[in-house]
C-alpha cells in the first residue's frame, strides 16, 4: 500500500465520500417534502387536479430519493464509531444527545408517517393524509436542525467543559445547541435544500414545456419553481454573506483560505475573483483581483486591515486550493440562480414566462446546480476547518479509531463500488421518471406486457398504488374505474400529450382493469 | 446525589429496549427477505414485500436509535464496539443498502427486477448473518485497553460467532414466516407455515446450543446465570423457551394465524433477557461496565427528558401506522 494512504487519509476519504453521497439526498428530500406538503394542501384547498397530479408525480420520485437518503444516512451514523472512535468517545457526551434527539424527534417522525403519506390516502382519508404529509416535511426539517447543530458545534464549540479523561462534557445545553454558527448554518442549509429542489422542479417543468407547450402540470410547477428562484435566491445570498461574517469572527483561518489570502493586508485586502493557489509558494498565481473589495465586504471598510495565513502556524492551516475553488463554485452558482430568478420575473411581467425557449433551456441546464452548490458549500465548510474535527480543540489526526489501514481501504473500496452501483441505478430511475410527463400516472418501467397467472396488466405499477389495499379495505376507487379506463391518460403509462381537463378519474387509479 | 448512578441503568434498559425492538421489528422484515427465494411466483414475492413496504423504514430506525443512543449515553461503549466489529458492521451497512433500495427499485425496471429481488434477498441474509456475528463477537468479549479497542481486526471471526450468525438467520426466518402466516392466505400461507416449522426447529436447537456454549466462553456468564438472584430467573428461562416453543408448534399445527408470530416474538424476548442477565453489570463483556461507559449525568438526564416524552409518542404513532395497514393483504386487489 502506498505510503500516502495511511489509515487516517483513508478514513477521511471514506467519510468525505459517504457523507457527500448522503447529503445529496437530504438536500433534495428536505425541499421536496415541503413542496409535497404545499401541493397537497393546495389540492385540498382548491380541488384543482393539477396539484394532485403534481403531488402524485413528485411523491413517487420522493420515495426513491428518500430511500436512498435513509440507507446512506444509516451508514453515516455508524461511521463515527467505526472510523472515528476516539472522536466519538471524546465528543459523545455533547454530540451524542443531539443526535439521539435527531433520531427520536425526526427520523421516527419521517419513517412513521412516510408509509401513510405514500400508501394511505384511501385508508386514512384526506385530513389525516395531509397531516402525515406535513409530519414527513416537519421530520426532514427537524433532522436538518439537529444534525446542523451537531456540525456547527464542531465548528464553533460552546457550552462545554473537559473532564479528567479528556471528554468534552456538557455545561450549558442551550449554548451547545445554539452555538454561534448554528443559526447561520441552519438558515443557509435549509434555503439551499429549497433552492436545490426548486431548480430540479423547474428543470423538469421546463423539459416538458419544451416538449409540449401547453402542458398544464409542467407549467404550474415551472411557475412555482421560478417564484422560489426569484424570491429565495436573494435571501440565500444575503444569508451566505451573514454566514461568512460569522465565520470570519469564529474561524478566521477558514475565511483566509476561502479568500485566498496567503498574505496579510494591513491597509485593505483585495477580493480575488480568480487565480490559481500555489500552496508551496504560498501565493495565488495569475490572480484577477479587485483592490480593497474584500475588506469592504467582510469589514465594511475599504481600508480595514486583514490578516492572512502568514499569521497562522503552518500546522494549523486548512488546505487552501480546495476551499478556494469550492467557495467560488458555490458563489458563482448562487449568482447564476439569481440571474434565472430575475430573468423569470421580467418574463413573467411581460407575460412570456412559458414561451421563452432560452429561459426554459437555461432552467433545464441549471437543474443539477443546487446539488453542486450544496456539495461545494459543504466542502468549503468541512475542508476549511481542517486540521481539526472540533475547532482548535481536537485534531483530525487525534480523532481516528485504532483501525488498520487495510481494513479501512477494503471498506472504502466496497463503499465506492456499492454506492456508484446502487445510487447510480437510483439516479437513472429518477431521471427516467422525470422524463415522463408530470401527469403520468404509472411510472413503473415496462418492457412489454407481463401476464403471469393472476397478474393484471398493472404489474408495473407503483407500490403506492398497491399499498392502498394492503388489508382489503373498502375499495372506494372501484367506482371510478370506468372513468379511469376511459381516460386515455391511463391507457399508456407514458402519455406525453398535452393535458386536458380531467374527466372524473380517481386520484390513485388502480391496476385492476 | 445518590439517585444519579441509576440514570445509567435506566439508559442501559432503554438501549436494550431499542435493540430488542429493532430485533423483533426488523427481524420479521429481514426474515421475509431471507424467505424471498422460497416464494413460488412473482406474485408471492410482491405480496411478501408489500406486507412490510409501509413500515420497514420505521423498523430500521430502531437500529439508528440503538447506535445513536449508544453514542449519546455510552460513548465509550460505542467507541470500542464499533472498531472491534469493523468488518461485520460495514458489511451489515452495505447489505442494508442493497435491501433498502430494493423496495423502490424493483418496481422500476422489468428487466432488472430479478437483480433487485436478489439484492433484497442477499441483502437481508447478509445483514442478518452479520448482525448475528456481531452479537456472537460481543458475547465472546471485546478487549479494551486505555479507553480503546485493543484487539485485531479479525478477532470477531470465531466458530461461536459464525454459529450465532447462522442462528439469527434461522430466528429472523421464523419471524418472517410467522408474520406471513398472519398476513397472507391460501397456498402462500401454508407454504410459510411449513417453512416456519423448519425455522422453529432450527432456532430452538440453536438456542439450546448457544446456552450450553456460553458458560464456557467466559466464567462470568456462568456466575451470572448460576449464582445470586438471577438463578431463579435462569430456571425460568428454559421453561419460558419451552412454553414459547410449544405455543409456536401448536399454533402452526392447528392453523392459528397470530399465535405463531406471538410465540416467535416470545422466543426472542426470552432469549434477549437471558443474554441481558449474562451481560450484567457489563455493557461490553468481559470488563467494561455500564457505569464506566456511561456519559456524564448531564448528558444522560438531558437525553432522558426527550426519551421519556418522545419514545411513548413514537410507540403510539408506530402502532397507529401498523393499525392503518392491518389485516390480510388482499391478493385479488390488483396487487402485483
Ligand atoms: C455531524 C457531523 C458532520 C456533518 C453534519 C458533516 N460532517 Fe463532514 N466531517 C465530519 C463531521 C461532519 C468529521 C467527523 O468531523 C470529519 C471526518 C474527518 C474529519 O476531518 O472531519 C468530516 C470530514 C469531512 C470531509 C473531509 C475533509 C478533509 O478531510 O479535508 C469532507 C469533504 C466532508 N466532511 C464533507 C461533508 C459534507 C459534504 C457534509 C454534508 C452533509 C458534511 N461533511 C457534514
Ligand atoms: C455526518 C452527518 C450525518 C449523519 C450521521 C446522518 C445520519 C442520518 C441517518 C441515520 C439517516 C436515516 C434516518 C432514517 O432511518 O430514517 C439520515 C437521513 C436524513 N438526513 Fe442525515 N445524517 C448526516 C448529515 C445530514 C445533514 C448535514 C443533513 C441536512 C442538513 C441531513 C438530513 C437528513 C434528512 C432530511 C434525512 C431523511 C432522509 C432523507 O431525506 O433522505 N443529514 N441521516
Ligand atoms: C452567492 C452567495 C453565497 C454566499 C456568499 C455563500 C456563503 C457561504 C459561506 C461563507 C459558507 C461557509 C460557512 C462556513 O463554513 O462557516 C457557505 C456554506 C454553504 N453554502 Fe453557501 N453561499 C452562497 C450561495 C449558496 C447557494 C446558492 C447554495 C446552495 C443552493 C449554498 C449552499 C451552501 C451549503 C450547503 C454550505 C455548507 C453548510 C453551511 O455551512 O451552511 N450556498 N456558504
Amino acid at each position: 500500500m502506498p505510503e500516502a494512504f495511511t489509515a487516517e487519509t483513508l478514513a477521511r476519504l471514506q467519510f468525505a465520500f459517504t457523507v457527500s453521497f448522503h447529503i445529496i439526498f437530504p438536500a433534495f428530500s428536505i425541499g421536496l417534502a415541503s413542496y409535497l406538503a404545499v401541493l397537497n394542501g393546495l389540492w385540498l384547498k382548491t380541488r384543482d387536479r393539477t396539484y394532485l397530479h403534481l403531488f402524485d408525480y413528485w411523491k413517487k420520485i420522493f420515495a426513491v430519493a428518500f430511500g436512498m437518503g435513509v440507507v446512506s444516512g444509516i451508514v453515516m451514523s455508524y461511521q463515527f464509531g467505526t472510523n472515528w472512535s476516539v472522536f466519538s468517545d471524546k465528543t459523545g457526551p455533547v454530540l451524542g444527545p443531539l443526535m439521539a434527539y435527531e433520531v427520536l424527534s425526526a427520523f421516527f417522525l419521517e419513517a412513521g408517517f412516510l408509509g401513510i403519506m405514500l400508501f394511505g390516502r384511501e385508508r386514512v382519508g384526506d385530513g389525516l393524509h395531509m397531516f402525515a404529509t406535513a409530519m414527513v416535511a416537519l421530520g426532514t426539517l427537524m433532522s436538518a436542525t439537529w444534525i446542523l447543530s451537531v456540525n456547527s458545534w464542531m465548528q464553533t464549540p460552546a457550552g462545554y467543559g473537559i473532564n479528567d479523561v479528556g471528554q468534552f462534557v456538557p455545561v450549558d445545553w442551550w449554548q451547545i445547541v445554539f452555538n454561534p454558527s448554528f443559526p447561520y448554518r441552519l438558515v443557509h442549509m435549509v434555503l439551499a435544500a429549497y433552492l436545490t429542489t426548486a431548480f430540479v422542479v423547474a428543470a423538469v417543468g421546463a423539459l416538458h414545456i419544451l416538449r409540449h407547450k401547453d402542458h398544464k402540470e409542467a407549467r404550474r410547477q415551472f411557475s412555482m419553481a421560478m417564484w422560489m428562484a426569484a424570491l429565495v435566491t436573494p435571501i440565500q445570498i444575503f444569508a451566505g454573506d451573514a454566514h461568512g461574517l460569522n465565520t470570519l469572527e469564529y474561524q478566521p483561518q477558514k475565511v483566509m483560505a476561502m479568500e485566498g489570502h496567503y498574505d496579510s493586508h494591513p491597509d485593505g485586502a483585495p477580493l480575488i475573483l480568480f487565480g490559481i493557489p500555489d500552496p508551496d509558494a504560498k501565493e495565488i498565481r495569475y490572480a484577477i483581483e479587485i483592490p480593497k473589495l474584500s475588506s469592504l465586504i467582510l469589514k465594511h471598510d475599504l481600508n480595514a486591515p486583514m490578516d492572512g495565513l502568514d499569521t497562522i502556524p503552518d500546522e494549523d492551516e486548512p488546505p487552501v486550493e480546495i476551499v478556494f475553488w469550492s467557495f467560488r463554485i458555490m458563489v458563482g452558482l448562487g449568482f447564476a440562480m439569481l440571474g434565472i430568478g430575475v430573468w423569470s420575473l421580467w418574463l413573467r411581467y411581460r407575460g412570456r414566462l412559458y414561451d421563452t425557449p432560452w429561459l426554459l433551456r437555461a432552467a433545464l441546464v441549471m437543474g443539477p446546480s443546487g446539488f453542486v452548490a450544496v456539495l461545494a458549500g459543504w466542502i468549503t465548510t468541512e475542508v476549511g476547518r481542517q486540521p481539526f474535527t472540533v475547532y482548535n480543540l481536537l485534531r483530525t489526526s487525534d480523532s481516528l479509531a485504532p483501525v488498520a489501514a487495510p481494513a479501512v481501504a477494503a471498506s472504502l473500496i466496497a463503499f465506492i463500488v456499492v454506492y456508484f452501483l446502487i445510487f447510480g441505478a437510483g439516479t437513472i430511475y429518477i431521471l427516467l421518471m422525470m422524463n415522463k410527463a408530470p401527469n403520468t400516472v404509472r411510472m413503473g418501467l415496462r418492457d412489454g406486457p407481463v401476464r403471469a397467472a393472476g397478474i393484471t396488466p398493472g404489474t408495473q405499477m407503483e407500490p403506492d398504488m398497491m399499498g392502498n389495499r394492503a388489508a382489503g379495505g373498502p375499495r372506494s376507487e372501484e367506482a371510478h374505474s370506468e372513468a379511469t379506463t376511459a381516460d386515455p391518460r391511463y391507457a399508456e403509462d407514458e402519455v406525453p400529450d398535452p393535458p386536458r381537463r380531467q374527466t372524473g378519474h380517481d386520484d390513485t387509479p388502480k391496476g385492476d382493469r | 446525589m445518590d439517585w444519579l448512578p441509576e440514570l445509567s441503568f435506566i439508559w442501559a434498559g432503554l438501549i436494550a429496549f431499542a435493540v430488542l425492538t429493532y430485533v423483533v421489528l426488523d427481524g420479521f422484515d429481514l426474515g421475509l427477505g431471507i424467505l424471498f427465494p422460497f416464494a413460488r411466483s412473482n406474485r408471492d414475492r410482491d405480496l411478501m414485500m408489500n406486507s412490510v413496504a409501509p413500515v420497514w423504514d420505521g423498523n430500521e430506525t430502531w437500529l439508528v436509535l440503538g447506535g445513536g443512543g449508544l453514542f449519546a449515553v455510552f460513548p465509550l461503549a460505542y467507541a470500542v464496539v464499533l472498531p472491534a466489529l469493523y468488518m461485520p458492521i460495514t458489511v451489515m451497512l452495505l447489505a442494508l443498502v442493497f435491501r433498502g433500495v430494493a423496495f423502490e427499485y424493483r418496481w422500476r425496471a422489468k428487466r432488472w427486477r430479478g437483480v433487485w429481488d436478489f439484492s433484497f434477498f442477499g441483502g437481508s441474509l447478509l445483514a442478518t448473518f452479520t448482525q448475528g456475528i456481531a452479537l456472537g463477537a460481543l458475547v465472546q468479549g471485546i478487549e479494551v485497553e486505555n479507553r480503546a479497542y485493543a484487539g485485531g481486526w479479525w478477532d470477531w471471526l470465531t466458530p461461536f460467532s459464525l454459529f450465532t450468525g447462522a442462528a439469527l438467520v434461522a430466528g429472523y426466518a421464523l419471524l418472517g414466516a410467522t408474520w406471513l402466516v398472519m398476513k397472507t392466505e391460501g397456498p402462500l400461507q401454508s407454504h410459510m407455515r411449513d417453512l416456519a416449522k423448519l425455522a422453529g426447529i432450527a432456532l430452538l436447537a440453536a438456542i439450546a446450543i448457544v446456552s450450553a456454549w456460553m458458560p464456557f466462553l467466559d466464567a462470568s456468564y456462568y456466575s451470572a446465570w448460576f449464582t445470586g438472584w438471577s438463578i431463579g430467573y435462569v430456571v425460568l428461562v428454559p421453561a419460558l423457551v419451552a412454553a414459547c416453543g410449544l405455543m409456536l408448534f401448536r399454533g402452526l399445527l392447528r392453523g392459528r394465524e397470530r399465535t405463531p408470530f406471538i410465540a416467535a416474538l416470545g422466543l426472542f424476548v426470552t432469549g434477549f433477557i437471558g443474554l441481558g442477565i449474562g451481560f450484567y453489570p457489563n455493557i461490553v463483556p468481559p470488563s467494561l461496565t455500564i457505569v464506566e461507559a456511561a456519559a456524564p449525568d448531564e448528558s444522560l438526564a438531558f437525553t432522558l427528558v426527550g426519551a421519556a416524552v418522545l419514545i411513548p409518542l413514537i410507540l403510539c404513532y408506530t402502532a397507529y401506522a401498523y393499525w392503518v395497514f392491518r389485516g390480510k393483504i388482499d391478493p385479488d386487489a390488483g396487487y402485483h
